[in-house]
């Protein structure tokens, strides 16, 4: 799997959403399943799946599909 | 004294706090008053609220003309609201503009007053304050009937064990219709304390921006809250105005008890972990400061006011420490009773003050209670309570032979003649919590013995 992969995966698995729906209007509280309890398994999700951990201002932070793009790269994951 | 009679006390002393706006007692009491001047008298509303400036206008309003609201999350799915609509049929709505089709009567920012087909006046206890729904509600139109007796008595006791003063700045972390996220606000305005409203959830960046610039001095959460307060890494935060973490709505487990207790103290913030249920207004005990290290994992002492002991199974007392019964607790706290249609609403007190809470705990040689089990079966998820009878009956209704188990915050379903994607969808919209609290297995047989009882221990 590519890493780009691995990052669609871990919303289509964490929010139960089709690649279709993987776009810039993805963002925060716009699926029913991305709420807080979810924004977290998002996060656990992409933790395990890079083996990096993100700070505390970037997982508050991470309010779209688009901008956790560029937060990937800050941890030296080129997608 | 009440905290809902007296706001004018505080005067220009700061009450509620926005991103937007900023309003002192005495501004929060004319916008009180001018939403009495719409209701004449004592009538049922369903106040759909969050936490907003618009939701405690209206909270307040009601309780001071004596009108009785139900406390409904906007969240609420259709078919419970209408269920409750039908049950109860209340006279008016308050609610956010276009929340309910029909003519507003009164506006107020972006809320509105509706007035419902219902003309006829439902006959209500005078000792009746308002009504909230049991957290995790799955469908049913139970509600818990509170008194104006309970809802004092919780807020003075309340304040009295946190020492909260008009100096504190307590943050909304949770839902105003949540029996727990309530009880802070109807503490700190009883002290005159400023609040600080938000919908925003810890997850967002603009929750702890209004939380550093607003001056937060404490706020609460669930088991849940502190597993994502832990991945935030909040001991590491700088957080120089936050003096008190409350924490209730479940077992937090001793593990992450006393890591908080212990990072909390370390940066002088108070980490005081309680006990409570709907049906005793919201509070019951809590772990002293004192103690939250050396008790972690307890539920604490009762909380002023309050009396624990343990029941076994014929009903008498236990006095032996480390001996497990039923937790019981009595108090002016514990509320009047259930009400499941409109006609239960001119019921009085059916428990007198004494209510059995339907968990299994111990006590310690120093008198500190900690919980064991539960007598009934049902999981706490994101603090809300989940029955797993009634959750297998809402999809046995729906044709599906199934199964519930788990534990909180997990609950496992088994079905043996349907989809497990289907079922999921339907229990997220039943229960409005997140698919990620549900698993759901598809196996051939649900295990059952000769009488058709589900083997539960079968499934691990």
């Amino acid at each position: 799997m590519t890493s780009l992969e691995k990052y669609n995966a871990a919303f289509i698995e964490t929010f139960d959403i089709t690649e279709e729906q993987l776009n810039s209007e993805l963002v925060y509280q716009s699926v029913e399943a991305w709420d807080s309890v979810g924004h977290m398994q998002l996060i656990a999700a992409l933790e395990d799946a890079f083996d990096i951990m993100l700070d505390t201002d970037d997982i508050v932070d991470f309010s779209s599909y688009d901008k956790g793009k560029e937060f990937m790269a800050k941890y030296e994951v080129e997608l | 004294m009440t905290f809902y009679d007296m706001l004018e006390q505080f005067g220009e002393e700061t009450a509620l706090i926005t991103k937007q706006e900023c309003l002192s007692y005495a501004q929060l009491q004319i916008g009180v008053n001018k939403l009495r001047e719409q209701i004449k008298d004592r009538c049922l509303v369903f106040c759909v609220c969050s936490n907003n400036v618009e939701s405690i206008t209206g909270y307040i309003a009601f309780l001071q003309m004596r009108a009785v609201p139900v406390m409904i999350n906007p969240v609420i799915n259709k078919e419970l609201f209408d269920s409750l609509l039908q049950s109860y049929e209340p006279n008016y709505i308050w609610a956010r503009k276009g929340f309910y089709p029909g003519q507003a009567c009164y506006v107020y920012k972006d809320y509105a007053l509706f007035e419902t087909k219902y003309r006829q006046k439902v006959e209500l206890n005078p000792e009746l304050a308002l009504l909230l729904t049991t957290s995790g509600s799955t469908g049913s139109p139970k509600l818990v009937r509170q008194s104006y007796r309970n809802i004092n008595h919780n807020a003075e006791s309340i304040a009295q064990y946190l020492n909260i003063s008009g100096n504190d700045r307590p943050i909304t972390t949770l839902p105003m219709s949540y029996t727990y996220g309530l009880s802070i606000i109807n503490s700190h305005l009883l002290k005159g304390a400023a609040i600080i409203l938000t919908n925003d959830t810890m997850m967002e960046k603009s929750f702890w921006s209004l939380l550093k610039e607003k001056h937060v001095t404490t706020f609460g959460g669930v088991p849940y809250t502190y597993e994502m307060l832990k991945r935030l890494r909040f001991l590491r935060m700088d957080l120089p105005y936050l003096k008190v973490l409350t924490q209730a709505g479940g077992r937090l487990g001793k593990e992450l008890h006393l890591e908080f207790a212990k990072g909390c103290a370390e940066k002088g913030i108070s980490f005081i972990v309680m006990y409570g249920q709907t049906e005793a207004t919201a509070r019951m005990s809590y772990v002293p400061q004192d103690n939250t290290i050396s008790k972690a994992g307890s539920i604490g002492i009762a909380i002023p006011g309050g009396e624990f002991w343990l029941e076994n199974n014929n009903g008498s007392m236990i006095n032996e420490p480390f001996n497990t019964g039923e937790l019981v607790y009595r108090g002016e706290n514990v509320t009047l009773g259930y009400s499941t249609c409109k006609e239960d609403l001119a019921k009085g007190d059916e428990l007198g003050s004494i209510l059995k809470t339907g968990d299994m705990a111990n006590r310690d040689e120093d008198g500190f209670y900690y919980i064991v089990g539960r007598k009934k079966r049902f999981l706490k998820v994101y603090g809300n309570r989940v029955n797993l009878d009634e959750m297998e009956g809402l999809l046995k209704k729906r044709g599906f032979n199934i199964a519930c188990v788990g534990e909180d915050d997990h609950l496992r379903i088994y079905v043996d003649n349907g989809e497990p994607d289907v079922i999921l969808k339907i229990i997220t919209g039943l229960t409005g919590l997140n698919r990620s609290a549900f698993n759901v297995y598809k196996i051939d047989r649900i295990p059952r013995n000769a009488a058709g009882k589900i083997l539960y221990a079968e499934l691990g």
